[in-house]
């Protein structure tokens, strides 16, 4: 039964479910058609990694990237936003555990997040859950300006309701 | 002081600008309150405060009801709406990336199963 609706299905694109899970953590879900592996490889690999950390609707583009993925080791990227000029993005990997689990933290700013990326195959899929753990609640808000900046976020208006209770 | 009726984006610009104000805010985002609370928490006279929660409620940031003689004040949609911006921005950024991060485990994929085959022969 299971199966023939499978055939008469399209395939269906997979969803990113994005929630705040507690008032300093956000939480982002997704599952891969592909084993574990496969996703901590393009994770991992700094090659791989760099063709789709900044998608291309960014509008970012990426001026330097080093990186050393393994427990202890760092990176350092540097992007240039339009309208914003370029920006540094650094930290350490707390955390490399192969096919299961990435940790990292962002330290340009003190509003930083710990992000913590874990990979749980089941029948040949990976989901992926991510979590981003900030110092506090104003820190997320401020959040929205960090590199995940999508164009809009840099008007003015918005870094400063982003800003709020960062008095 | 400046007239704050120029258009919405001066009046948040201006509203925000003040770190009472942004306090304000943050006290509401926890949770409703009267003038009388917030002039307390921010020790402040009823005066002061309601004139900084009128620059605010011009501002669509906060808006008020009167009960009786008391004024309680709670966040505006927009700031609500802006909540929900957040959120929804952050998804399109994750979705675009997971999206390109597909056609990169694509290309893993497929060159496993090229490798797989040239193993085998």
């Amino acid at each position: 039964m299971d199966a023939r609706q499978d055939n008469e299905l399209t395939p269906v694109k997979n969803l990113t479910a994005v929630g705040r899970k507690s008032e300093c953590e956000i939480i982002v879900t997704r599952t891969f058609d592909a084993p574990a592996r496969l996703v901590f490889q393009a994770w991992t690999k700094p090659e791989l990694f760099k063709r789709w950390w900044l998608p291309k609707s960014l509008g970012v583009s990426l001026l330097s990237y080093e990186a050393d993925i393994r427990t202890g080791g760092g990176y350092r990227l540097e992007l240039d936003i339009p309208g914003h000029g370029s920006m540094a993005f650094f930290g350490k990997y707390l955390e490399v555990t192969p096919h299961s689990r990435i940790v990292w933290t962002n330290e340009e700013s003190e509003d930083g997040a710990v992000t913590t990326v874990t990979l749980e195959e089941k029948s040949g899929k990976t989901l992926l859950v991510l979590q981003e753990l900030y110092s506090s609640k104003e820190a997320l808000e401020r959040a929205g300006g960090s590199e995940n900046g999508l164009p809009e976020q840099f008007e003015q208006l918005d870094e400063l309701l982003l800003s709020l209770g960062g008095a | 002081m400046v007239q704050y009726n120029h258009s919405s984006f001066d009046g948040s610009f201006a509203a925000l600008s003040d770190a009472t104000r942004r306090g304000v805010l943050e006290r509401l985002g926890q949770g409703d309150a009267s003038i009388t609370d917030l002039a307390e928490k921010f020790h402040m006279t009823l005066t002061g405060m309601k004139k900084h929660v009128g620059v605010l409620e011009q501002a669509g940031l906060v808006t008020t009801r009167k009960v009786g003689r008391v004024r309680t004040c709670k966040l505006g949609r927009r700031r609500l709406a802006e909540e929900a911006a957040w959120i929804d921005r952050h998804r399109r950024l994750w979705e675009a990336r997971f999206e390109e991060l597909d056609q990169v485990i694509d290309e893993l994929k497929r060159k496993e199963k090229v490798d797989g085959r040239k193993a085998r022969q």
